[in-house]
């Protein structure tokens, strides 16, 4: 096994560049699990990231909440700031399998791990986030909600890392907080230490609805059939009303954990109690 | 242990011991804490980051050390369930927060963390912190009563 | 008294076998069948693997059977010629890297010829899936009493149902291991496990050897709940085929996913109720069929079936009863003990058909189970009358009130009707469990006490039941200290060592306490005796006497001495199958309060009551302990704990998928007892260990039955099978 240990940006960049078959290490709470049977994996060549002290920063900037590569689900859910500007942030992730995983774990890894069951991407995805990807050659900005084309497959190129993720705050922290809807309802497992069957988080504002979906489709994706419905405002009687848009937009399956059919009635029955929450508070 | 020739060298401290030590490539912080420092308080139980019985603290926040590649505890503190005061556990033996014993190493180590972190409180309930922790035997009535008591001793203690 | 070996549990100095480091030590791996059954045509070992580094073993190199030895000799050590199951063992592997062994069991390749496989224990086999007998049955029990056709026939209402419970995974946080060497010639093998005779006799068959050959040493247990009971002599065997064969110490610590999948599990079950019911409310005739499925070998089963079968009628006075059970053979990795070993399967089919019974004449559950609730000088269903005084009736008013269940009811009303999408229910069961073996069991067993007297003056209870967490080293020294009239530190628990200790039975059956805590006292009483003091003597003239006795004889040592003896007025007939099944039955009952979230169909319990009979309470903190814990894992098999099975093997083997409740998923179990000594227990304790685990699934299950109106059939009651049952609920 080799395993490269960088200490800036630059250092990463250019040694992923020189490595490409490198597999960059944030967290690591995927990559080691059950570690010692995967004999295969003890020979490849390991790309550190946890000695790069630019990529720990989280920083708040009068645009943007910024998130480090190497920045934990715990980090955010030390800043106050967070609680209150960004919440489904902070229920996210305190909803990301327990403490031990939350303080190791990192938004960029869930990212780039492109698991469709992911925690963190589907409230960085209704927030809005950009991804910033750097490599040797320079960087770039993706929007989250087009950083997906299939099954565990981005637009990432060889060499490009996650180097940022920004969260555009939506208004000035010293004025009053707009009128917003936002929720993230995961239905796991079980209460803790479980992967989402469904997850979905909404925002609402003035400008429309923002809905975007976990473990119904191949990769976390935005929900523009269900947006659009939403936005029209046509009235709905029953989660039965919301099928059609929904299956405009995913497509969930059976497997270990749940079945297909679950998956799209109770997605239909989150969403409905949630837009019903919704009118009724505006 | 693995009989691979190369090894590597981690500098790092445990229990407040700075030390070096070789390591193969391939150990993560759990095999380097249990085969090769002889600390055999922290347990293996899933291999998965599941069960919490690995969970040590790392630079003072707990994890699972069988997620942890040893290479990656370069330069940083680790503490395990031998760092804890055994003076302190008193509220704990006394409720029956341990039956079998697999689970409590790991158990201790996030409780007496949340104990000296009580205002993780305000925002987290204590069965949330506890979660990570997975235990058969006590229904974990027997460890929540057990650190709770133990915080509510700290907190006449100090007032 | 604090628990004895908590100290050294929570600062993390407790020992069990993966702590403990031998020097030369091999690890050891496993190959095994990919095919639920088949004949072996042959096992390809890579050519690319240098194999003379490593020690391996198969069929051939067993010196004594290549048998198992439990109550069949039917499962081999290692499959030899044919496999009835996904992972059988067939082939050992051992090298002193634990990573060469992960890359050598991967370069062996088991080849099967197929055989059709029988996956569906609810089905008859059809001739080409026969494999023993001529219909697959492993084990087939009757119990009979009055005249249940003519009952039925007769009654004002006859009530169906089936019900059905899964499979069920121990997940003891330790998973299985043991570590085997040769010294002095004598194989010696220390581990997980519930029962060293269990694995003495089981090497001492599979090695050809006699018992002065072998010796076992259980080491620190990381929990067994029936999964140590006889799943360890497997691994004993494999780890000191390798030992023997490598003149080196092998340990063989299991992964959990390997644990998982391979070792044994709660028997899945499926149990029919039909029931007359007369016009005032009172069980004439309960017909019951009981099916379990076995798996591929008899393991335990036909005890399982035994256990499940007696308590299939709950505890309530019926004159006409008829049990059937069948244990029918699939090629499913074996079932094996799991705590309650048959009576939580068939109690939860019981408490919810009670439940069903009450709603389909109108009858509310609780009055149903007050009318009939088993009364001192009524019988069971084997015939046996029960006088021990408990006023059961009382402990269902009791429970009833310290759970609030009318207020509760008239609040769910109110937060039923007000709530877009949460519905609250409350349900309960009333429940029982025979303490020790059943039966003739006991007497078969025969098991042995010593207490010996050291020259220091401090005695030492030597026994071969192990603590796995339920509290023997602590209970036993309480036991010991006020029999002897002696502080706590003055008794001593030796290792369960089988060179040490005698057989005093395995660690099973919510036996500990109460029939081999009799004998600690029986054995302490021998001890005065064989020192020269009477019965009552105690204290510092006891410690006295001991150091006396063994001042005067530097080469000998005092032991008092215990044999099971059966209680008076306890008769059973097994043939019969009629009469004192157990020597007295604990009660208890449970209320349970959950709420379903419609939009999502998950259920979660939101309050629980247990009140438990257990005879004297001998440690308030650990049995509080066992109940909650029994309790947590009672619910976890009830709503999430679900197997999914590709070839009778489970393929969610893994903690991330085979759900096990965390701190977050359940509430303070609350707990309360009544006491009523029972005379013949270990300081007046009846069973305690078992009886947690068979009220809480029922009372869940009647709870969102409450809730949801949904029949609330089968368990694990997933949302996804809840959502089947309840696919239209309206939100509002």
């Amino acid at each position: 096994m080799r395993v490269l240990t960088p200490t800036t940006l630059d250092e990463a960049r250019r040694a992923y560049a020189e490595s490409p078959d490198a597999v960059p290490m944030g967290g690591g709470t995927d990559l080691l699990v059950h570690w010692p049977s995967h004999v295969e994996r003890h020979a490849g060549t390991y790309l550190d990231l946890s000695g790069v002290a630019e990529l720990r920063a989280m920083r708040w900037t009068d645009d943007a909440l910024e998130l480090g590569a190497m920045t934990t689900y715990w980090d955010v859910q030390r800043d106050d700031r967070v609680w209150d500007e960004l919440p489904l942030l902070t229920h996210a992730a305190r909803q990301v399998g327990a403490v031990q995983i939350q303080t190791r774990g990192t938004w960029a890894g869930n990212i780039a791990n492109g698991s469709p069951a992911a925690d963190g991407v589907p409230v960085l995805m209704v927030y809005d986030a950009t991804v910033t990807l750097g490599s040797a050659s320079g960087t770039r900005d993706v929007k989250l909600d087009s950083f997906y084309t299939g099954y565990k497959q981005t637009v990432m190129k060889a060499g490009e890392l996650i180097e940022r993720i920004s969260v555009p705050r939506r208004h000035d922290p010293a004025a009053e907080r707009p009128t917003t809807f936002e929720r993230f309802e995961k239905v796991g497992t079980r209460a803790a230490q479980s992967i989402a069957k469904v997850g979905v988080a909404v925002v609402r504002q003035d400008s429309g609805w923002r809905v975007v979906a976990s473990s119904v489709a191949p990769f976390v994706m935005r929900c523009p059939t269900v947006e659009a419905l939403l936005d029209s405002g046509s009235p709905l009687g029953s989660p039965d009303d919301l099928l059609t848009a929904i299956r405009g937009d995913v497509k969930p399956i059976d497997d270990l954990r749940s079945t297909a059919a679950y998956r799209e009635r109770v997605l239909a029955r989150v969403l409905f109690s949630l837009v019903k929450e919704e009118r009724a508070q505006r | 242990m693995p009989s691979s020739p190369e090894t590597i060298s981690i500098a790092l401290t445990v229990n407040g011991e700075a030390l070096t030590l070789e390591a193969d490539p391939s150990d993560r912080l759990l095999d380097v804490l249990r085969y090769r420092l002889g600390l055999t308080g922290t347990k293996e139980g899933c291999g998965e980051g599941e069960c919490g019985a690995c969970t040590v603290l790392l630079d003072g926040v707990p994890v699972n050390s069988c997620l942890v590649p040893a290479w990656q505890a370069r330069g940083r503190s680790v503490e395990t369930v031998e760092a804890v005061a055994p003076a302190s556990l008193r509220p704990m033996l006394e409720s029956g927060a341990t039956q079998c014993g697999a689970c409590t190493p790991g158990v201790v180590v996030c409780a007496d963390w949340i104990r000296k972190h009580p205002e993780l409180l305000e925002r987290h309930p204590m069965r949330e912190l506890m979660a990570g922790n997975l235990c058969r035997c006590t229904g974990y009535d027997g460890i929540i009563d057990g650190l709770r008591i133990a915080i509510e001793e700290d907190d006449e203690c100090a007032s | 008294m604090n628990r004895l070996e908590g100290l050294s549990k929570l600062t993390g100095a407790e020992r069990y076998v993966d702590d403990l480091d031998v020097p030369g030590c091999l690890w050891g791996m496993t190959v095994r069948s990919p095919a639920p059954r088949g004949r072996i045509r042959a096992v390809r070992f890579d050519k690319l693997i240098d194999w003379s580094e490593f020690v391996v073993v198969a069929h051939r190199d067993i010196p004594g059977a290549n048998e198992v030895r439990l109550i069949e000799l039917d499962q081999p050590v290692l499959a030899g010629e044919s496999v009835r199951h996904v992972h059988e063992a067939v082939v050992l592997i051992a090298h002193e890297s634990r990573e060469m062994v992960r890359r050598a069991v991967r370069a062996v390749t088991v080849e099967i010829d197929p055989d059709p496989p029988a996956l569906d224990f609810r089905v008859d086999p059809t001739p080409e899936q026969i494999q023993h007998g001529d219909d697959n049955a492993l084990s087939r029990l009757l119990i009979e009493k009055g005249d249940v056709e003519a009952a039925l026939a007769s009654a004002d209402h006859v009530i169906e149902g089936v019900y059905e419970t899964g499979a069920q995974e121990h997940v003891y946080i330790e998973p299985q291991g043991m570590l085997a060497s040769v010294e002095d010639g004598v194989v010696v093998v220390r581990g997980s496990m519930q029962c060293p005779y269990y694995v003495l006799n089981a090497l001492t068959h599979a090695l050809g050897r006699d018992e002065s050959q072998v010796r076992v040493i259980q080491s620190a247990t990381g929990g067994g709940f029936g999964g140590k009971e006889d799943y360890p002599s497997n691994i004993a065997v494999h780890a000191a085929l390798l030992a023997l064969k490598a003149n080196r110490p092998v340990k063989i610590v299991y992964d959990r996913d390997e644990d998982m999948a391979a070792t044994t599990k709660r028997h899945p079950s499926r149990v029919r109720h039909r029931t007359g019911i007369d016009a005032h409310g009172k069980l004439v005739a309960q017909d019951i069929d009981v099916l379990l499925d076995a798996g591929a070998y008899v393991t335990l089963s036909p005890v399982v079936l035994s256990r499940g079968i007696i308590h299939a009628a709950g505890p309530y006075a019926c004159p006409n009863v008829r049990i059937r059970g069948l244990a029918r053979l699939t090629n499913s990795v074996p079932y094996g003990a799991f705590r309650g070993f048959g009576a939580p399967q068939t109690q939860f089919a019981n408490e919810r058909h009670m439940d069903v019974i009450a709603r389909t004449i109108g009858l509310d559950p609780v009055e149903l189970r007050r009318r009939n609730l088993i009364r001192d000088g009524d019988q069971t269903s084997t015939g046996q009358m029960i006088t021990d005084g408990t006023d059961r009736v009382g402990l269902l008013e009791r429970a009833l009130g310290d759970a609030e269940v009318e207020l509760k009811r008239s609040e769910h009303a109110s937060f039923n009707g007000a709530s877009p999408h949460l519905r609250r229910g409350i349900g309960l069961s009333t429940v029982y469990h025979g303490g020790g073996f059943t039966g003739a069991g006991e007497v078969y067993l025969a098991s042995k006490m010593h207490v010996a007297g050291l020259p220091d003056g401090r005695v030492e209870v030597r026994s071969a039941n192990t603590e796995m967490g339920q509290g023997t080293t602590t209970i036993f020294t309480q036991l010991a200290a006020e029999r002897c009239g002696l502080a706590p530190e003055s008794i001593v628990i030796a290792t369960p060592d089988t060179s040490r200790v005698p057989n005093s039975g395995p660690t099973v059956a919510s036996r500990t306490a109460m029939v081999v805590g009799r004998l600690v006292e029986d054995a302490c009483d021998d001890l005065k005796r064989v020192v020269g003091l009477d019965a009552d003597a105690h204290g510092k003239a006891l410690s006295d006497a001991i150091r006396e006795w063994c001042a005067a004889r530097p080469d000998e040592e005092p032991v008092g001495k215990a044999q099971y003896v059966k209680p008076p007025h306890v008769e059973w007939d097994e043939e019969t199958y009629r009469g004192d099944a157990y020597a007295t039955f604990a009660w208890a009952v449970c209320v349970a309060e959950v709420e379903v979230d419609l939009r999502t169909y998950e259920s979660r319990v939101i309050d629980f009551l247990s009140l438990q009979e257990i005879g004297r309470v001998l440690n308030p903190t650990l049995a509080r302990g066992q109940i909650q814990g029994g309790t947590v894992q009672a619910i976890g098999w009830a709503l999430s704990e679900n197997c999914n099975w590709r070839d009778g093997a489970m393929a969610n083997n893994q903690l991330t998928n085979y759900i096990i409740p965390t701190a977050a998923d359940v509430p303070p179990i609350r707990v309360e007892f009544v006491e009523n000594p029972y005379e013949y227990g270990g300081g007046g304790a009846k069973g305690i260990g078992e009886l947690p685990m068979d009220g809480p699934a029922p009372a869940v299950a009647n709870a969102i039955a409450d809730a949801v109106g949904a029949s609330a059939d089968a368990i694990p009651l997933t949302p996804e099978r809840l959502m089947a049952m309840i696919p239209d609920a309206q939100l509002a």
